[in-house]
């Protein structure tokens, strides 16, 4: 039988605030265990939690950003459950009024609905000896650090329907969320965790399958392994005619599969109620107003911008938004006057190349927007080559500079000179007779290795349009 | 040394800033009365001797050198069990917290030192504040110092759950004491020792710092043993705090202006439903003779039928417990307080150490609240619990449209003897019926001597009225104190047995 996936994803953000949600404790990752932790975010008895307003704006700008209903009034829940990493043994969440509701990002043109995206607080992280869990674990340590880190948990609709189309959507969210500057998307600090609901249905069935939710996935491309599996394990299970269970399953990345989590883990009533220490969150229009407009302009924004104004490919484009950085960078540019294909091409080609070779940002380089604009210019206006362009551009990123003085300093400016190159010309073929000889006996291939002999000759200065002009007079 | 015990903040003030006597002088005075009686009563689960010297000393050095002093600059104050005093033992009456020495101070802690407080000890209470009688403490019952006046050999209960705070101001421990409120543990205790006891408004006085029973209930609030020393015991705690979310922005914290002010012209209800069945009759005689005694103070005195406080008790037993099972979760062996070490896996730690730690009462009241929040449950306990709730609240609205404040008795019976109800906890709850319904609502009420028994146990009345009325309350309650004289009269066998 043919069926429909439908996937769901559930993403945790970090609200990169400098505080915790309740506390006045630092956020900042790592640290000595239990080094930025206080009463409060240990729970100790008597303490009560105060609201971090950065947090509350933070999240009405990404759900500004999602295009969500920012609520009018939102409250805070406790949520109960024991676990060691867990101070109070309740987490305080948003259970039924949360901060934003019914949104949507757009990829390729298609709209993903968010269902709602609510505030909580992260719990501690637990090291354990002798074992992988707390289950037969000799004994277990807690850090408390990031108790209390600011949460944003982004719900999507079941409106996703592979696991190439879940990488994409995540990717464009961790992208909105570096744009609107409210979240790194680290996945290897867990800035940035994504849990997963997968269910089959047979082609044409309106009714959702058995939904199956898949946990412990720490990169993008885990998750679309652990669904891709999930997909095929359902299919065989479905064909055999058995019934998918209702459960939580954990990816396993060493083995690439997933499992069943222990019934007993799962197996929570929560007894949500009202946290009585907070009192309910009433959010001031204006403020909202005042909010959206400190937004950049989205992705997608400028992605139909990039097309339908400045000519790119879609896919220039993607690249492009990918990295706010770059977006940015590239917008700077534009804006001196630069042609947009050129600048395109540096940022995507041999830019992208040094970051990724030097595992650098674009931040962490010399090279300026103005940079940019003069080494288009100058190879558009044929003073550079394209690979003595390569040359300034490596400077610029090292050291810095304007192209002009690496251009003069480095003596890379153009060969042009038609007299000059002659000799040169001139030599490389009374240099290599047999080849002259090959070119007349018809192959003309070897004009190639003629200008290769003279850019060597050069040092690839000189104008490749004039030593064909000078090879068309020569070889006549 | 004995004519320090007993004396009011401004006396006491008074002869300090007169020189005719040192800070120092009336803390051991305090503490010497404390060694040698607590024994006998147990309203202290841990004497401060140290810190109560070093804060005398800073006094007297503020006397000498001509500082402004502060409200309570000198007076011995008690704080109970549940209030955080950094570095020193903060139990709440419990084997679970009986090692739990919290690292901070509430913030009525430092705002009665930032006031120049002494601190002379922390008292006991019912474990958690769960309790009318300070029986359910996990070390020791409180005795109500009142048994000691001759009662027939009577051990009678000073009430719960502040009965070490309340037991302290009786027995001339502590000039004042601070104790918390959940659903009458000062008010009931005041009535059952003969002295006056305060629930402020919600949110008047900062909660940080007071372990958690329920925390929309839950109230910090003065006990003492004239209605000044009370009123002066508030104005130095009460005020907006930073670090309680639910606390109220800026009130009115001046209780002191108005307070000797007549009374004249006040309309005071009268709680039909709170002055019939269910209340001793020497009660309702002797709250029928305090409403005698506010007409002739000129008040005008009506009857108001509340019929939704029936309620009250059901609907405080569901949220107050569902508070508490999420609250006390936190005493779970991991991080602070007792842990079973024997387990060898999370899971029987987190039952041996609760099974070990809490006592039957507080387990009971868990297992309430758990079932109340589960699902399938909800709505008809904890939801429903709330709608009631609102409907108690607009009834109160209604009734203080009419009037400026309410009348009742604190409590349907004067102090019990030990026991008496411990093998009933329906019996036992049914002690808070008049005390419930402020805590519901949020208001303030004030407890105050009006009269004895035949047995010559104190019989306590209570007045409520609208949210942030705390200061015209204290002006009702002191108005009747100045025209009567039940008012500090503590236990006489005890002080003479000073
Ligand atoms: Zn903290």
């Amino acid at each position: 039988m043919k069926y429909e996936t439908v996937i769901g994803l559930e993403v945790h953000a970090q609200l990169k605030t400098k505080s915790k949600i309740f506390c006045g404790c630092p956020t900042d990752f790592g640290g000595a265990p239990n080094d930025h932790v206080c009463p409060v975010c240990l729970g100790m008895p008597g303490v009560l939690p105060v609201l971090n307003k950065r947090v509350v704006e933070f999240a009405i700008k990404t759900g500004i950003a999602l295009n969500c209903e920012i609520a009018h009034t939102t409250k805070f829940d406790r949520k109960n459950y024991f676990y060691p990493d867990l101070p109070k043994d309740y987490q305080i969440s948003q259970y039924d009024q949360p901060i934003c509701n019914t949104g949507h990002l757009t990829i390729k043109g298609r709209k993903i609905r968010i269902h709602r995206a609510h505030l909580e607080e992260d719990a501690g992280k637990l090291v354990h000896a002798g074992a992988a869990g707390l289950h037969g674990s000799d004994y277990s340590l807690v850090d408390y650090n990031r108790t209390g880190v600011p949460l944003l948990e982004i719900v999507s609709e079941p409106d996703i329907e592979s696991p190439e189309e879940a990488r994409q959507y995540l990717t464009e969210l961790r992208n909105i969320l570096r744009y609107i500057d409210v979240c790194d998307g680290n996945l290897e600090e867990g800035s940035f965790r994504c849990d997963a609901n997968v269910s089959l249905r047979p082609e044409g069935q309106k009714e959702l399958g058995t939904k199956v939710e898949i946990k412990n996935m720490n990169s993008f491309r885990a998750v679309q392994r652990a669904l891709q599996y999930e997909i095929e394990r359902q299919i065989i299970a479905l064909d055999k005619g058995e019934r998918i269970a209702q459960e939580t399953r954990l990816w396993n990345e060493a083995t690439g599969d997933t499992h069943p989590m222990r019934s007993k883990e799962e197996a929570h009533d929560y007894r949500y109620f009202p946290e009585p220490d907070l009192v309910p969150l009433v959010i001031d229009r204006n403020w909202v107003s005042e909010i959206e407009k400190t937004l950049p302009e989205l992705p997608e924004s400028r992605r139909r911008r990039y097309v339908d104004e400045q000519g790119l490919s879609a896919d220039d484009a993607l690249v492009l938004t990918e990295s706010f950085e770059l977006a940015n960078f590239f917008d700077s540019t534009l804006k001196l006057g630069a042609p947009a294909k050129q600048i395109s091409n540096f940022l995507l080609g041999p830019i992208t190349a040094y970051l990724n070779e030097e595992k650098l940002e674009l931040a962490q380089t010399k090279v300026t927007p103005e940079n940019m604009r003069d080494l288009v210019g100058a190879v558009t206006s044929n003073v550079l080559s394209s690979t003595t362009a390569k040359q300034v551009l490596t400077e610029l990123l090292q050291n810095g500079g304007s192209v002009k003085d690496i251009i003069d300093k480095k003596g890379l400016a153009q060969i042009s000179d038609e007299a000059g190159l002659k000799d040169i010309v001139s030599k490389v073929l009374a240099d290599n007779p047999s080849q002259v000889e090959e070119f007349r006996s018809g192959k003309t291939k070897v004009r190639q290795f003629f200008l290769g002999e003279t850019m060597k000759a050069t040092k690839g200065k000189a104008n490749p349009q004039v030593i064909n002009k000078l090879l068309d007079e020569l070889l006549a | 040394m004995k004519e320090l015990i007993g004396k009011s903040i401004s006396k006491l003030q008074e002869l300090l800033a007169s020189k005719q006597v040192k800070a120092k002088e009336v803390c051991d005075a305090h503490l010497n009365h404390i060694d040698r009686l607590d024994k006998e009563i147990f309203a202290f689960n841990t004497v401060t001797h140290g810190l109560a010297r070093k804060q005398a000393e800073l006094v007297d050095q503020q006397i000498a050198a001509g500082d402004k002093l502060g409200k309570l600059a000198g007076i011995p104050i008690a704080l109970k069990d549940n209030i955080c005093l950094q570095g020193y033992p903060t139990t709440c009456s419990s084997k679970i917290l009986a090692n739990f020495m919290p690292p901070y101070d509430a913030t009525v802690t430092k705002r009665l030192f930032e006031q120049g407080a002494v601190c002379v000890g922390k008292t006991n209470m019912d474990e958690f504040a769960m309790g009318s009688s300070t029986e359910n403490s996990a070390f020791k019952p409180t005795l109500n110092p009142w048994s000691l006046m001759g009662n027939g050999n009577k051990k009678l209960v000073p009430g719960g759950s502040s009965g070490g705070s309340t037991a302290s101001v009786a027995a001339g421990f502590s000039t004042v004491a601070l104790g918390s409120d959940t659903g009458g543990s000062i008010r009931q205790p005041a009535s059952f020792c003969g002295v006056v006891g305060m629930k402020p408004t919600y949110g008047l006085v900062s909660r940080f710092g007071l372990v958690a029973f329920a925390s929309s209930l839950d109230q910090i609030g003065p006990l003492g043993r004239t209605t000044e020393d009370v009123a002066i015991t508030l104005s130095a705690i009460a005020g907006h705090d930073s670090h309680d979310s639910t606390s109220l922005p800026e009130p009115k914290v001046d209780f002191l202006s108005d307070l000797k002010k007549p009374i004249k012209g006040l309309r005071l209800g009268i709680i039909s439903e709170l002055l019939g069945e269910g209340i001793e009759a020497e009660i309702q005689e002797a709250i029928k003779k305090a409403i005698e005694t506010y007409r002739s103070l000129g008040a005008k005195c009506d009857q108001v039928s509340m019929p939704n406080l029936k309620h009250a008790l059901p609907v405080y037993y569901i949220i107050a417990t569902a508070e508490a099972s999420a609250n006390l979760a936190r005493y779970d062996g991991v991080r602070y307080g007792l842990r079973d070490k024997e387990s060898k896996d999370v899971l029987s730690m987190y039952y041996k150490t609760r099974q070990a730690g809490f006592g039957a009462e507080v387990k009971r009241r868990i297992m309430l609240g758990t079932f109340a929040l589960s699902t399938g449950y909800y709505d008809a306990y904890y939801k429903k619990a709330q709608q009631v709730r609102q409907l108690i609240k607009n009834e109160f609205d209604q009734a203080f449209q009419k009037f400026d404040l309410l009348i009742c008795p604190t409590s349907p019976s004067v102090a019990f003897e030990f026991g008496a109800k411990t093998s009933d906890p329906l019996s036992m709850y049914l002690s808070d019926i008049a005390t419930i319904p402020a805590n519901l609502a949020g208001i303030p009420a004030v407890s105050l001597p009006c009269s004895f028994d035949k047995q010559g146990l104190p019989i306590g009345l209570q007045l409520m009225g609208p949210a942030l009325s705390d200061a015209k309350l204290l002006q009702a309650a002191f108005a009747f104190e100045s025209t009567t004289n039940f008012d500090n009269q503590p236990p006489p066998a005890l002080l003479t047995k000073v």
